[in-house]
């Protein structure tokens, strides 16, 4: 059974979705690294150890949903998807081509598993509300969960879905904020500062949970204590590298669009070879 | 012609309240203006299935989006500017990419809005969402339509907008018509010149042909209700017929119905053409009846529009 998987099996799925990551972003010549690997933690134990799911059932009815907000982070998904089962593992080298369903930004029900389309900044905490309140109304149990950049977070939109999530009670919705503190340009709290976060979500009604998002013991203990709650959403707010995971990409700002070159490329495989199981 | 004034809102409201009662995939949101939008009935109604969403049209779009993606029907009304315009990217990539089964339903579009002036009154919603793809337009031509196109609304599967006014103006169509989506009506049968109008301007349209017919000119009135995809066969049918088009509408002459016409009739079979809508201007205050004939949308500048396209046939 997946659910049993211990953490260090997790932690070697997460470094083989990095590794992922860097082949298909190489393959397609472009695409988004740095907030892909800052996220692989989180999505290796959603995947592999949290989500009520059956990638032979995509669809199911009670599946727990997966809402990428930041959906630059697309290959990250991809991989996830792919290593779980979603769709063969060689499809993900078609990233970004003609033809693909591996559209740059993840599209509604283009791979099977990927719930809701996003891309444009802001949108995806609304939408996951939206599938929280259906299993509510619906009287489902489902858990949707949602991950959001930490930039995006400057996107207004997300702020009225916070009042919105916290309104309609959705504790059957869990956020995650990629905390990597950068964005296109820069620092996060240099662009247009967010912090006080927790204080933010808190305001608006939210238990908050702080973590190491590189941390797979505290990102299991965070989705149990969120799971947990029977009246508000909750966030947690991951604290993590950009980057994490391919030295040359660490803290670096350039490496959020950027596909490696072949030296880079050489490089990231071999270090991330070295620690894979 | 009927003189029975009805707002297209109020059978807006009856239709989702009745389908409170027959479907229970519907559920409605709406952004603080459930009195004026007439959703209201619907959350009388069906209170558990009614999402106030507070001023936030952008997360209306996305929550929208959410449920639809979970089964549900989702209905979503604010009044058009915002409605079209504030959340316009939210509805391109949350609602018309994916194709989900959202309903963008607007009140209180056009200069009839009145006395709120100009940020209030949407002249550019028809074109905004027409140029999205997977996007069905609707502009009901009264309030017996805007009931039998509700109906179709929640029966069809994918995205939609839908255009309404605010005021009360006169009926057209019989209570209880049937509205097929892509459809066109014929409301009136001539062959000098054809008059395609939508929303409210059908009853103008209606209102000049008579006037025309006393001076001999025989125009035939096409109801077309739906935008997009427009009935091309019907612009066919009645282009053939009189060889000369006036085009009218509660919206701007740029993107909207006018613009569909010409696109159509431009590449496939080309013929003289009026457009009778705003021309590239904001509105303002001012009372319905006032800004109607300030904008040049009353019967009498569509038949003048007839004339001239007339004149335009060789
Ligand atoms: C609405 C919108 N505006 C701008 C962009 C361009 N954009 C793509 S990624 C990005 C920065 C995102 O930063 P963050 O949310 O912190 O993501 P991460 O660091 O996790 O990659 C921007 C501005 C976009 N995709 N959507
Ligand atoms: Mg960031």
């Amino acid at each position: 059974m997946m659910n049993d998987l211990g953490i260090g099996e997790i932690q070697n799925i997460a470094n083989k979705l990095r590794l992922d990551v860097i082949e298909m972003t190489t393959a397609a010549g472009s695409g988004h690294p740095g907030g892909s690997l800052s996220a692989a933690d989180l999505l290796a134990t959603l995947y592999f150890r949290i989500m009520n799911i059956d990638p032979q059932n995509p669809y199911m009815e009670d599946r727990d949903r997966f809402v990428l907000s930041k959906g630059h982070a697309a290959p990250i998904l991809y991989a996830a998807l792919a290593e779980r089962g979603y769709f063969p593992l060689e499809e993900i080298k078609t990233l970004r081509k003609i033809g693909t369903r591996l559209q740059g930004h993840p599209a509604y029900r283009e791979v099977p598993g990927v719930e809701v389309t996003t891309g444009s900044l802001g949108q995806g905490l609304s939408m996951a509300c939206g599938i929280a309140l259906a299993g509510k109304m619906d009287g489902k149990d489902y858990r949707t969960y949602c991950l959001m950049g930490d930039g995006e977070l400057q996107e207004g939109q997300n702020w009225e879905a916070a009042m919105f999530a916290h309104k309609y009670g959705l504790s059957n919705l869990i956020g995650f904020v990629d905390r990597n503190r950068l964005q296109i340009c820069g620092n996060t709290e240099d662009v247009m500062c967010l912090d006080p976060l927790p204080e933010k979500f808190r305001a608006f009604g939210w238990n908050v949970i702080v973590i190491d998002g590189h941390n797979i013991r505290q990102i299991i203990d965070a989705c149990e204590k969120a799971v947990r709650s029977r009246k508000n959403p909750t966030v947690v707010i991951m604290n993590t590298v950009k980057g994490k995971g391919v030295s040359f990409m660490e803290n670096n700002v350039e490496f959020h669009g950027k596909a490696c070159n072949p030296e880079e490329y050489a490089k990231a495989v071999a270090e991330l070879k070295a620690v894979i199981q | 012609m009927t003189s029975k004034r009805l707002a297209q809102r109020s059978y807006y409201g009856k239709a989702l309240a009745d389908l409170a009662k027959t479907d229970d995939r519907v559920v409605v949101l709406d952004a603080d203006l459930a009195g004026s939008t007439k959703t209201g009935n619907f959350a009388s109604a069906a209170p558990e299935r009614f999402i106030e969403v507070g001023i936030a049209e952008a997360n209306m779009i996305g929550v929208a989006a959410g449920l639809a993606a979970s089964g549900k029907t989702a209905f979503a009304s604010t009044f058009g500017v915002f409605a079209s315009g504030r959340c316009w990217e939210q509805i391109r990539m949350a609602v018309a990419y994916p194709k989900l089964n959202v309903k963008i339903v607007a009140t209180h579009c056009g200069l009839s809005v009145g006395p709120d002036g100009a940020t209030h009154q949407a002249l550019e919603d028809i074109s905004l969402m027409r140029s999205l793809p997977n996007m069905t337009v609707i502009v009901p031509c009264d309030a017996y339509e805007a009931y039998a196109a509700t109906m179709a609304l929640a029966q069809m599967e994918g995205p939609a907008y839908m255009r309404m006014g605010r005021s009360e103006f006169p009926v057209v169509m019989p209570e209880g018509c049937e509205f097929r989506i892509g459809k066109a009506t014929v409301m009136r049968e001539g062959s000098d010149v054809s008059i395609i109008a939508c929303g409210q301007m059908v009853g103008a349209a209606l209102e000049a042909a008579e006037a025309l017919s006393a001076e001999g000119i025989n125009a035939e009135v096409v109801n077309m209700s739906t935008i997009k995809p427009l009935d091309s066969e019907a612009v066919e049918a009645t282009v053939a017929k009189t060889g000369a088009v006036v085009t009218v509408e509660e919206h701007s002459i740029i993107g909207g119905l006018g613009s569909a016409v010409a696109e159509y009739l431009s590449e496939n079979m080309p013929a003289p053409l009026v457009r009778v809508g705003t021309r590239d201007t904001f509105g303002e205050s001012g009372e319905a009846d006032e800004l109607l004939v300030k904008y040049g949308l009353t019967a009498s500048d569509v038949a003048a529009a007839a004339r001239n396209a007339i004149k335009k046939k060789r």
